[in-house]
């Protein structure tokens, strides 16, 4: 019901709104909860176990009950708080865990059942037949238990991340936030202030009193006036700072759409921020905690400082018969509220004998609520005390068991908050969070001067710690109550009596759990499920381990909280991955000749991040394998043209590089003459083969490195390493260079002819021999050409800087495509290679060693290197070991595959059999078979004998010869020629 | 977590890459015998409290740092170039 006159919404901006398809209509700055309140919807959703009816309990992020769904399709958001979700024009709300209907929902029969799932009930219950857990109990207890659910659609929704660094990162704008950001901002600090809420303010827009002679939210309206004005204060609203984390770091969720019609035109949804702050002030507040006692959830039941809050900021009175319960002062100030707007106050209940007189109110000292009755709203409530028991007809109770701190964030680097005994509550430890100080109400200062006084004193400290010079700044004039309570966690009495709303947690659950010996507050919660999901403790976990410290017979302190984690709230992990999704999280690495060879149809397939042609197909080829064998023959027999861009190159330069290369290579490089080209391979220091590649010598302190695709990354880093932390003293530099070269191979018998049009000296075949090197002219760019070959034909790769690299390719296809050739794929060049008995990461693929790789003989006698000693390791050298080998089928049809296992031909194939295994296979074209590389057990000593392949994966059995790994040209007499 | 670089300063730990322990800076020589290998490749500590370890500017300047820090607190206690350190 709407008071006229009250609230801070704007009357005369109407909206309307459907919950569960009935429409309603609100006004700008309502909450859904607000607005449903102002229509008399008490039943807004069920419970997560029992599915019992539930109302509003809270007027902020801590509502455990009231959790709704918004939108549908790929914009579904479930279990949105009412509490925080702002009213718009068309917004679309459904209630969640109930069917058929919110008002007639068949699984309430669970309430019936309720003795059957207490704590740990299923655990107890669901134990046998053994079988049916997965078919049967697991699937009904998914069905009736639970919360919202997602569509199953896409997220069509954007998410951000942003980064934001600050002097003073003040969490939460309250009196205390407000104050300590006014006192930075005048001092000239850098200052983020941030409000989970829409508007800032805090508890000074849900309550009367007074700051500066002023309304409290017309004072914290002119804070907010003078904050906006400064260029160094930067306020963000509806973001919750969520986590606190190393060094300063905290984690934001900024809700920039929820509350706006137009959601997704433009803006995002959420976006994640990284605030980095030199020092924070903690302004988080408190939580009002309510009192167990029987059949307290029902819906009309809310904690007494949202009442006020929806009397005072948004006009409501949530019913036409309130009653209050609490054991404090603070809750006599609903009390008053109330009756100042007219509402029509049924009694205030104070559990305290000694409680101060409020006048105009039916007064029951010393009384304590013990039960309520109702459907699917409250109707009354029973009062105990010593004369015995009293009904009360009330449609709205409010209750006050006290009010928690919410110290959560200082507890995210393993700080533990402290009990105050006369607050009855936890406050937090100083310095639990490097940099963080706690001021206000969540400090346990909970009058509005307090707040105010720790607000300034909080910031000048920081100020004070930063070396900035702290500003005078008045305390202004606010109440200074002081804070009385008596504790009262549960009222005792039959019946269950609940704690943590959201998860169905009561009383008797938490002393079930301390009979059963689960009596470590961790143990309880985990077993009791109290404390879990959104709600995180925020309502329940005081009272809980309150009643845990008194079934076990220990003091609160003693007992302990469990540990708060982030995220404060709920945060999606849409909004937790922005930025890291598709090619956010994988980019894609593009050649120069990439449009070109897209523009030939050719397949593409992901090399690390780079994209690289599988084949480029003909008209009329209708199976890939066509295509391959046709490539494979440009280069056998004409020319083929193949983008080698993305092997990583390295320029290496200095008086020590050569020594460099010695030391990380197994062979020698300081022998190399300028001009000439070697093969080397690199081990890790475990003796392993970490990757293999050409080395140029460009000159006498310049060389150039070229390393394979995938671990082009990883030998950099390596060689750093090398460099700066084994051999700082030597005069050596490195840099990637792999995207500013464009790099093609040349290969095949007509390969001199096809340079020849475009280097403007032609080729001396005398000058360039096999593993030469040197710079040339490319039409008239200064480029590099290598005579190496990875096909085994005459080979060449030429390098121009990456700009001229898209028309040197279209220039180098069309002179092969003249002579016969053209460009060929991955699946040509991996034939090519394998045909000659070249490796990759398929046979270096981080377990063998050189010898393994029958390159022993690579790693050089006369030097140390990167690995050395551990390569020569006895069981690294010893006989048994799988060594590479060449396979080829016994029959020319036979099947080989890779990743298929060898035994003797004999032999059963078994895992106590295995002889070895297949790593790459191919069929070759210019052999007419296919082919494999595999390692054997002794395999170079077992050319000539016959074993047996066999894949179990797919079911194939092949009998093979091992053979050399070199398949063709053994001499190799044509890459030489 | 922020780790200042000594070229570039103060950066979030995401241009980092992570190598481990700064021990992999004292590589024994070829003939120092299996145990000293052994612990050199194999052998770490775990300790609750200060460590130095090897990080990688990957995302910055390509310097390799060496960071000394608690385990305990997560305290970052300094940092150096590891071409200046020695394990």
């Amino acid at each position: 019901m709407r008071i006229e006159g009250k609230g801070l919404i704007a009357r005369d901006h109407r909206v309307s709104f459907t919950f569960d398809g009935v429409r309603y209509s609100g006004f700008e700055g309502d909450t859904l909860a607000s607005a449903l309140l102002a229509n008399d919807v008490r039943l807004v959703a069920r419970s997560f176990k029992y599915h019992r009816p539930r109302g509003i309990l809270t007027a902020g992020s801590e509502e455990p009950n009231a959790l709704v769904t918004i939108g549908s399709g790929g914009r579904q958001d479930p279990n949105v708080r009412a509490t925080v979700q702002e009213l718009y024009d068309g917004l679309e709300a459904r209630s969640q865990n109930r069917w058929p209907s919110l008002e007639f929902d068949l699984l309430s029969v669970n309430n019936l059942a309720a003795p059957f799932f207490g704590a740990g009930f299923y655990y107890k219950t669901f134990m046998w037949p053994r079988a049916f857990w997965e078919k049967l109990y697991e699937p009904m207890i998914r069905k009736a238990a639970g919360l919202g659910a997602l569509s199953g659609q896409d997220n069509v929704d954007r998410y951000e991340r942003a980064f934001a660094f600050c002097d003073l990162l003040v969490i939460g704008a309250g009196p205390a936030g407000l104050m300590a950001a006014l006192v930075a901002g005048r001092a000239g600090a850098d200052v983020i202030l941030a409000d989970e809420d829409a508007r800032m303010g805090g508890r000074l827009l849900a309550e009367t009193y007074e700051v500066d002679g002023k309304p409290g939210h017309i004072w914290a309206e002119e804070v907010l006036a003078e904050l906006r004005a400064m260029d160094n204060v930067r306020l963000m609203t509806r973001t919750t700072v969520a986590g606190a984390y190393d060094h300063g770091t905290y984690a934001a969720l900024e809700r920039v759409s929820h509350h706006r019609a137009d959601r997704g035109a433009g803006a995002p949804l959420e976006c994640y921020w990284r605030i980095v702050a030199r020092r924070s002030v903690l302004a988080a507040g408190a939580l009002e905690r309510p009192v167990a006692f029987r059949d307290n959830d029902r819906p009309g039941i809310m904690t007494a400082g949202a009442v006020r809050a929806y009397l005072n900021r948004w006009g409501v009175a949530p019913g036409k018969a309130v009653t209050v319960f609490g054991n404090n002062d603070d809750a006599h100030r609903t009390a008053r509220d109330l009756m100042a707007a007219g509402v029509h106050v049924a009694a205030l209940i104070d559990s305290r004998h000694d409680a101060p007189e409020v006048d105009g109110v039916h007064m029951i000292r010393g009384g304590q609520v013990c039960g309520s009755m109702g459907g699917r709203g409250l109707e009354a409530i029973t009062v105990r005390r010593a004369s015995g028991e009293e009904r009360i007809q009330t449609d709205c109770l409010a209750m006050s068991g006290g009010w928690n701190p919410s110290v959560h964030l200082t507890c995210h680097m393993n700080g533990r908050p402290e009990w105050r005994r006369d607050i009855a509550s936890f406050v937090p430890v100083p310095g639990a969070i490097p940099g963080l100080r706690a001021a206000g109400a969540c400090n346990g200062a909970f009058s509005t001067a307090a707040c105010l006084r720790e607000g300034i004193a909080m910031a000048a400290a920081a100020l004070e710690d930063l070396g900035m010079k702290v500003p005078e700044v008045a305390t202004p004039d606010a109440e200074d109550t002081p804070y009385a309570l008596e504790p009262l966690w549960a009222v005792p009495g039959k019946g269950r009596a609940w704690l943590d709303f959201q998860n169905d947690v009561t009383v008797k659950d938490v002393k079930q759990a301390a009979v059963e010996n689960f009596r470590s507050v961790e143990h309880m919660k985990r077993y009791t499920t109290q404390g879990m999901a959104t709600d995180q403790g925020k309502n329940s976990n005081v009272a809980a381990l309150a009643v845990l410290a008194d079934a076990t017979g220990r003091g609160i302190p003693e007992t302990g909280t469990t540990t708060f984690r982030p995220p404060y709230s709920p945060i999606a992990i849409a909004a937790l991955g922005a930025g890291a999704e598709g090619k956010g999280f994988q980019p894609q690495r593009f050649t120069t000749s990439h449009k070109a060879t897209v523009a030939r149809g050719a397949p593409m397939i992901e090399a690390g991040l780079w994209y690289r042609p599988s084949y480029f197909p003909k008209p009329g080829e209708t199976d890939w394998r066509q295509s391959c064998d046709r490539e494979v023959g440009y280069v056998r027999n004409a020319v083929g043209v193949a983008d080698v861009s993305t092997l990583g190159k390295v320029d290496i330069q200095g008086a020590d590089a050569a020594k460099l290369l010695d030391f990380a290579y197994t062979n020698m490089f300081s022998t190399l003459k300028v001009g000439r080209v070697r093969y080397g391979l690199m081990l890790r220091e475990d003796g392993h083969v970490m990757d293999d590649g050409t080395t140029a010598r460009l000159g006498e302190d310049h060389f150039v490195m070229t390393t394979t695709t995938a671990a082009a990354g990883e030998v950099m880093k390596h060689l750093e390493f090398v460099t700066q932390g084994l051999r700082p003293e030597w005069d050596v530099s490195l840099t990637s260079v792999t995207e500013q070269w464009a790099q093609f191979a040349v290969a095949g018998p007509k390969a001199r002819e096809v340079l020849d049009g475009v280097l403007d000296t032609p080729l001396d075949p005398t000058e360039w021999p096999f593993m030469s090197c040197g710079a040339v002219s490319v039409l008239g760019v200064a480029g590099r050409l290598f005579r190496i070959s990875f096909s085994g034909e005459q080979g060449y790769e030429i390098a121009v800087p990456a700009r001229y690299g898209a028309s040197l390719f279209d220039i180098l296809v069309k002179r092969a495509e003249a002579l016969g050739g053209g460009p060929y794929g991955m699946e040509a060049l991996n034939v090519l290679r394998i045909e000659k008995g070249f490796i990759t990461h398929s046979e270096i693929h981080g377990r063998t060693t050189a010898y393994d790789i029958g390159m022993g003989g690579m790693v050089s006698a006369k030097k140390d290197c990167i690995g050395k000693t551990m390569s020569q390791r006895p069981g690294l050298e010893e006989s048994g070991r799988e060594r590479l080998v060449g396979l080829k089928p016994v029959g020319r049809d036979g099947r080989l595959l890779a990743g298929a296992h060898i035994y003797r031909e004999e032999a059963e194939p078994k895992r106590t059999n295995d002889q070895g295994y297949i790593t790459s296979v191919c069929h070759s074209p210019t052999l007419g078979h296919m082919i494999g590389l595999a390692f054997l057990a002794d395999g170079p000593a077992r050319y000539g004998e016959i074993v047996k392949m066999v894949d179990g994966l797919r079911g194939v059995t092949t009998l093979c010869e091992v053979v050399n790994p070199v398949f063709f040209d053994a001499d190799g007499g044509r890459m030489r020629g | 977590m922020r780790i200042t670089c000594p070229h570039c300063g103060e950066r979030d730990h995401r241009e980092f890459y992570y190598k481990g322990h700064a021990l992999a800076l004292d590589r024994p020589a070829a003939d120092a015998g299996e145990a000293a290998w052994d612990d050199y490749v194999h052998l770490r500590e775990n300790p609750a409290g200060v460590t130095r370890d090897l990080w990688y500017h990957e995302g910055g300047c390509g310097a390799w740092v060496v960071v000394t820090r608690s385990t305990l607190t997560h305290k970052v206690l300094g940092t150096e170039p590891a071409s200046e350190a020695r394990a």
